[in-house]
């Protein structure tokens, strides 16, 4: 659902980054309590996060590095960083700390019901201020001078946007890991853009495609032996990517490939008549007929196109003549007046 | 120093080299993000290798690795040509699924070898050294050194055979291309040698060590010069000197060496990004500060000019009537008093001759906004900084 935001406003990357910068904040949070309660280490997750974030914000702001360089950035040394205290960490005399790399490549499997119940609740609230602050949102994505010349507190909206992609990434890192939560944010996002263009519909669709790509990948990989979860919904994703890439009626390749072929097809048409125009044109009588051979000559000229101006009655053949009819002639003589 | 550490911190160095030579173009070409992309991607082209060879050490795993790291990006390519989405959401929608792929087929077929994800992630050059490659069971030195001085070899007389090629098309593509140079060849050239480099460099260090090697030693060297000698030169000595102090701190804390090299990358770079003399962030806020006292100088300036009545000159008004803080006027008057700009008897300010003359000027240009009549001022303007 955030992902939509995220999509629109060309952060898509920011997923991959922000997962990444997130493990520090996780290590850190268990160096502080030494426990591993989810709740302080998500939260660690959160502040780390954030920070990674703005960071990438400073350094696209401030200097004249671009973003691809800042994200790459600050997602491989808050990574490095945070794998430095991850070993670090091991080789503490703590018996807590094993399984804290679970939070690298998720596992579904190990969510209890506390974790589901604060995800349910986290989706909730984000849900709440998507709806409260729509309108916001919506302009700023779109046209942020507008929002600012109206007085909006873009600074704060802005905030409010990154703050809930940051959550929802950090939540979802425990499900399908730092490398696969980018695509989880992206996926179905992208997949949903290519069946509308309003905002509202591409976001409920978003979210439905990605509940259902999860679904179907817990239940793939629950049905077969040594399948994580993470990577099969996130391939289950992608073929909902895929599909609408390739199907979607506006956008998509397929129809696309139709339309070009259609006009391409238009277009000889037009020309075989346009050529056949220019020679009846000389002849007092219109429907002076004429060897088809001359069309030979014509670069445009198939003998499809031939049948389709039958079909359309513009021209009638009679053994291998050909002659315009009426109908036909003027349609040309409109195709020529538009030159 | 024993012999495996200097081996250690001979490869560091080494694969630092060869990540900064093409992380440099990366970063220029604005395509930093494409060199993380692969190096999660060339996954389930290791993985096939694999299975193909059964053998971790096979140049065929390097090979169809690097291969799956060209298929990314002409994937990547492909999918951004259709339109249908923007440049980065096609690098975040392909490299997941082939990560994923691979992820898939370790998880199905080789649950029992040694190939986890974890190794092929992080890497772990404390163990490089124990990878010995043994020619007529001669021990001749660690594989994986053998490995990064040859791609390094490739990359370096590759940089210096297409240098001009490399440096025309990546600051001016169309001229590049009218030249003559293929920019597309060039372009994949770049990738392999990325993919490549990004390959050779994995099994010692890990893939998002590479990424950190290959990103942030050019940035930090962008953010100092814009030669393109001079970035390629400083962000080779940035990635050496954080190879080799990265793995003496790893030695102290007894922690993972490649989480160390990118923690003194990222200590580096904060470093370069804050006091960089003219890029840095420190400069900028400076120089921001510096050019809006000089906006302030001259709305004051020609305020004095528009105004002949004492009421609207005096002192107490101006903090009033332009909405000034007391300091940031005092700041401002001091400044133009400094600079014989004006000139203050009882609290009324008055223009001195210079001031005249400037304020002509400066409502000259804005009448006329040409460009000729800033030329001269811009000698006076930086009379202010002082």
């Amino acid at each position: 659902m955030l992902g939509s935001f995220a999509v629109l406003r060309k952060q898509s990357l920011l997923g991959d980054a922000i997962s990444h910068a997130a493990l520090p904040g996780i290590a850190i949070a268990f160096l502080i309590t030494g426990a591993k309660d989810t709740n302080i280490l998500l939260l660690g997750a959160l502040i780390s996060g954030l920070l990674g974030t703005f960071w990438i914000r400073g350094i696209t702001t401030k200097t004249h590095l671009k973003s691809d360089t800042a994200l790459g950035l600050i997602l491989s040394l808050f990574f490095g960083f945070g794998m430095l205290l991850l070993t670090f960490i091991q080789k503490q005399p703590n018996a807590n700390q094993a399984g804290l790399d679970k939070y690298l490549f998720g596992q579904a499997a190990t969510l209890v019901e506390s974790d589901v119940w604060l995800m349910a609740i986290v989706t909730g609230i984000c849900l709440f201020v998507i709806l409260l602050f729509w309108k916001e949102f919506k302009l700023l994505l779109f046209d942020i001078n507008y929002a600012k010349t109206l007085g909006f507190n873009t600074k704060f909206i802005d905030t409010l946007i990154t703050f809930f992609i940051v959550l929802a990434i950090v939540l979802g890192l425990q499900t399908v890991g730092v490398v696969l939560m980018s695509a989880m944010l992206l996926a179905p996002a992208a997949a949903a853009r290519q069946w509308t263009n309003s905002l509202a519909v591409m976001v409920f669709l978003a979210a439905v495609f990605g509940a259902f790509s999860g679904i179907f990948g817990t239940a793939i990989s629950a049905s077969q032996n040594n399948l994580s979860t993470g990577p099969v919904i996130v391939i289950i994703a992608t073929i909902f990517v895929l599909i609408s890439f390739l199907f979607s009626p506006s956008r998509g390749l397929l129809f696309k490939q139709i339309r070009i072929l259609k006009n391409r097809r238009d277009l000889k048409l037009n020309k075989t008549l346009a050529f056949m125009y220019g020679i009846a044109k000389t002849h007092e009588n219109i429907s002076h007929p004429h060897t088809i051979k001359i069309l030979n000559n014509f670069h445009g000229f198939t003998k499809k196109t031939l049948q389709k101006l039958v079909e359309k009655k513009y021209v009638y053949i009679v053994k291998n003549m050909w002659s315009l009819t009426e109908k036909g002639f003027k349609v040309a003589s409109n195709l020529y007046n538009q030159h | 120093m024993s012999n495996a550490q200097i081996e250690i911190q001979l490869i560091a160095s080494l694969v630092a080299i060869a990540c900064a030579i093409p992380g440099t173009f990366l970063v220029l070409r604005k395509m930093a993000m494409i060199s993380d992309a692969i190096s999660h991607s060339i996954l389930p082209g290791i993985v096939v290798g694999f299975f193909i060879t059964q053998d971790l050490n096979s140049p065929l795993l390097i090979l169809l690795a690097a291969f799956t790291g060209i298929i990314t990006v002409v994937l990547v390519e492909y999918i951004q040509k259709t339109g249908l989405v923007k440049e980065d959401t096609a690098i975040g929608l392909v490299f997941p699924v082939l990560f994923s792929i691979g992820v898939i087929l370790i998880a199905k077929n080789a649950n029992d070898v040694h190939l986890d994800i974890d190794a092929v992630l992080l890497g772990e050059l404390a163990f490089a050294p124990f990878d010995r490659l043994l020619i007529s069971k001669t021990d001749i030195g660690p594989k994986s050194l053998w490995v990064i001085s040859s791609i390094l070899l490739i990359i370096i007389i590759l940089l210096i055979v297409f240098f001009k090629e490399l440096k025309i098309s990546t600051f001016d593509a169309g001229l590049a291309a009218s030249l003559g140079f293929s920019p597309v060849v060039l372009h994949y050239g770049l990738m392999t040698v990325a993919s490549v480099t990004t390959v050779g460099a994995f099994d010692a260090v890990g893939a998002i060590l590479v990424v950190a090697l290959m990103i942030a030693p050019a940035a930090a060297a962008y953010l100092l010069t814009n030669d393109l000698k001079k970035m390629l030169i400083l962000a080779i000595i940035f990635g050496v000197f954080s190879a080799i102090s990265g793995y003496w701190l790893a030695h102290w804390l007894d922690a993972s060496i490649a989480g160390s090299i990118t923690t003194i990358l990222g200590l580096l770079f904060l470093l370069v990004y804050l006091f960089a003399p003219n890029k840095g962030v420190i400069a900028v806020m400076y120089r921001e500060k510096q050019q809006r006292i000089e906006v302030s100088l001259l709305t004051f300036l020609l305020h004095i000019k528009n105004h002949t009545e004492e009421v609207e000159r005096h002192i107490n008004h101006l903090q009033e009537d332009i909405n000034w803080q007391k300091i940031h006027s005092k700041k401002v008057l001091d400044l133009a008093q400094k600079n014989n700009m004006i000139h203050i008897q009882n609290d009324i300010v008055t223009l001195s001759k210079k001031g005249e003359n400037f304020t002509t000027k400066a409502i000259n240009y804005i009448i006329t906004n040409e460009d000729s009549q800033i030329e001269n001022m811009k000698k006076d303007f930086f009379l202010f900084r002082g």
